[in-house]
């Protein structure tokens, strides 16, 4: 029966390390994302400056805002579309109104589609580096500082950034 | 090798002992010989009968899908109990039909296969059956609270599964846990029983076909079930906890579930799939009358299936955005496992090549595998190709790719098994005549039933949605047809079982004159204890 045992004990040990497993894979799968700039997630770091200018190329960079579980905040953009010189420093105003009457957090998580655009985009500054807090009512505008790197793919002729918002004060 | 030869010696002894002591005292009788069995025959009889009323259960829930799909429109039912039908109708029949059924297969025949007197942890073995019907209670009773039951589709992605499910889901959260730990246990059973209780002389290249391709699963299993499992504890996390998981807010990301959703999926299928492969492979020679070709040829290739299921998940990711690279990666990967399944196709032909083939039922069956499961398995070649996937994505296409593989595949495989082995279980030849009648009106209907299915889903009729564009309506009400005759030719199945159980033609020891294996060496009915002295394999 002791061989059984032994066995048994094997086979147990890699069920739960199976198991395991399973949440092994949540980091492993951020690392490689993080390494294969995949899934379209952009820094949340403050970037540098550039410092040259591509004047013979343009992008067209696409803003998109999408508010998350019907948090009560409206956002808008003050333009759709705008068309960028990689290199160029760009600002951009989103306004967004807390539709309650009480104070509210907002975090903005941002996106790139297409995913491997995300490592070009530099933002210098973004209101999603940071939680925003709303008093009841106010509206605020929120600026976006950001530029495209001036290695971005030749492919690559527009790119969308896209905002989900989210209410992290009523976060059950 | 006589190491091992010795050492299966010494295992005997102490397994005979056990039986002895279980003969002075013998049975407790009634509801308790049930409960407390710990018999490999018996506990293969409960898994096999569990099986039989979840397929009654989820075949139900399929008439009730079809009955309201019959005409376009919401006729019958409101669509969120539409919703429910499907995810139920999934989780019991690969939870509860298709994988107890095999498991079951698995008890009865693997001992008496490899000439071991009973499986390697018998209490082990009673206690991974016996939660089953936990389990299932819990998952099967959801559907009557107040929130009703599961509605977010059998692979319940986040954020349905999270975000947007009913407060129910913590039920089918544990009873996915318990049905997770019985299906690890019941192949730890196998492992430890075909590794250490092999008749002296069985060699691995001996064993039995249905013995190598369950050993195969087995490891599956334990690779992916605890894989399951911590998805399930993900959801649950992230719904009731405040965990992130799966949920953007905090920083998780819900295509993530997909990967490790899918990297517990895509073997599953195999799971559910090498069974049959070694059911056939003992079926195919016996009524050919001939050895089976390229035995060899078979476990190879059954073991490059099991190890291709592993990297090959993200084809049911195509739509997910995934950068070309991947695309491509997933596509050839995919189109390579056709090559070890081809093999096995070609092998089952040429097995049958100018063999003495007689059509008994379970080779009716068997035959009736090979076409239908082929044809499956070209239509997963054909979703395979991502830029075609686009198309095929979530549409009827899909599902009749995977009823074609689940039931004229896996189901198919069983009832063979069944019709094959059940003479050997009961001693009683089961009615021909009625067995004959289920496989071809069976057979019938279930094409009439999925391949239109095909049609609609090329024309792009979506899956898991209640009501339909006019123009499938006439294809939708021909499939409904199909699925009502074919939901009733089961019952045909359960009355020829249940008659073949209470009596019929006695049979000798060995039923199919063509059969080899030491099962057919035990009398007929297989009595409770068998091989209590080992035989020895020329």
């Amino acid at each position: 029966m002791s061989k059984h045992n032994k066995l048994f004990k094997r086979l147990i040990f890699a069920s739960v390390g199976m198991f395991f497993f399973a949440f092994a894979l949540v980091p492993l799968y951020d690392v490689f994302c993080d390494v294969t700039g995949l899934n379209g997630k952009p820094s949340l770091e403050q970037a540098k400056i550039s410092e040259d200018v591509v004047n013979d190329r343009l992008v067209d960079v696409g803003f998109i805002t999408h508010v998350q579980n019907k948090a009560p905040f409206k956002v808008r953009v003050d333009q759709d579309i705008v068309t960028v010189k990689p290199g160029e420093m760009n600002q951009v105003v989103f306004s967004a109104t807390n539709l309650t009457d009480e104070t509210r957090i907002m975090q903005a998580v941002p996106s790139i589609s297409p995913g491997l655009a995300a490592q070009y985009m530099h933002k210098v500054e973004c209101f999603c580096f940071a939680q925003q807090t709303f008093l009841p009512g106010e509206t605020m505008d929120l600026t976006l500082l950001f530029y495209i790197d001036t290695a971005i793919d030749n492919e690559i002729e527009e790119l969308t950034l896209s905002y989900t918002v989210f209410d992290i004060v009523n976060n059950e | 090798m006589t190491g091992t030869v010795e050492n299966d010696q010494d295992s005997y002894q102490g397994d005979d002992d056990h039986g002895h002591g279980n003969d002075h005292h013998h049975t407790p009788t009634g509801i308790k010989r049930w409960l407390y069995s710990t018999n490999h025959k018996d506990i293969g009889s409960l898994y096999l009968g569990f099986s039989l009323i979840m397929l009654l259960i989820g075949g139900a829930m399929a008439m009730v899908i079809r009955a309201e799909l019959f005409q376009p429109g919401l006729q019958l039912i409101e669509p969120n109990f539409f919703n429910q039908m499907t995810t139920v109708h999934g989780l019991v029949m690969v939870f509860g039909a298709v994988m107890p059924a095999f498991v079951g297969l698995a008890n009865w025949m693997i001992p008496l296969m490899i000439g071991a007197p009973d499986m390697a942890l018998p209490r082990m073995n009673n206690w991974s059956f016996w939660i089953l019907p936990f389990a299932f209670a819990m998952l099967l009773g959801s559907l009557f609270m107040e929130g009703g039951g599961p509605n977010f589709g059998w692979t319940f992605y986040a954020p349905l599964s999270t975000t947007y499910s009913n407060s129910n889901t913590a039920l089918f959260v544990f009873s996915v846990h318990i049905m997770g730990i019985s299906s690890i246990m019941g192949a730890i059973n196998v492992i430890v029983t075909i590794i250490n209780m092999r008749a002296p002389g069985m060699t691995w290249m001996k064993m039995p076909m249905f013995v190598w391709t369950w050993f195969i699963t087995a490891f599956l299993l334990i690779a992916v079930m605890p894989v399951l499992a911590g998805a399930v504890t993900m959801v649950l996390t992230d719904k009731y906890f405040g965990t992130s998981f799966f949920d953007a807010m905090g920083g998780g990301d819900p295509v993530m579930f997909q990967h490790i959703f899918w990297f517990f999926g895509h073997p599953e299928v195999y799971i559910m799939i090498l069974p049959a492969f070694g059911i056939i492979s003992t079926i195919v020679p016996t009524f050919s009358r001939k050895k089976l070709f390229g035995y060899h040829s078979m476990v190879y290739a059954t073991g490059s299936i099991a190890f291709l299921s592993f990297i090959v998940w993200a084809h049911h990711m195509f739509t997910t955005g995934m950068p070309l690279a991947a695309e491509l990666f997933f596509m050839y990967s995919t189109m390579l496992i056709s090559v070890p399944t081809g093999v096995k196709v070609f092998n089952w032909v040429a097995t049958m090549w100018r063999g003495a083939i007689s059509f008994e039922v379970p080779m009716l069956f068997a035959i009736a595998f090979i076409v239908l499961f082929t044809i499956g398995g070209l239509s997963g070649l054909m979703l395979a190709i991502t830029p075609a996937d686009f198309q095929y994505h979530d549409t009827y296409f899909v599902v009749a790719h995977f009823h074609y593989v689940l039931v004229t595949g896996a189901l198919f495989s069983i009832m063979a098994a069944v019709y094959f082995w059940l003479p050997k279980w009961t001693g009683n030849m089961f009615d021909i005549r009625l067995g004959k009648t289920h496989f071809w009106l069976s057979l019938i209907s279930v094409n009439v039933l999925f391949f239109p299915m095909h049609f609609v889903g090329l024309a792009g009729m979506p899956r898991r949605i209640p009501d339909y564009a006019l123009q499938f309506a006439d294809f939708n009400a021909i499939i409904s047809l199909g699925g009502f005759a074919f939901g009733l030719s089961q019952l045909l199945f359960v009355w020829c079982v249940i008659k073949c159980v209470k009596g019929g033609d006695k049979v000798d020891a060995k039923v199919w004159d063509g059969a080899e294996g030491l099962e057919w060496e035990v009398p007929s009915p297989a009595p409770h204890h068998t091989f209590a002295t080992p035989p020895v394999i020329k």
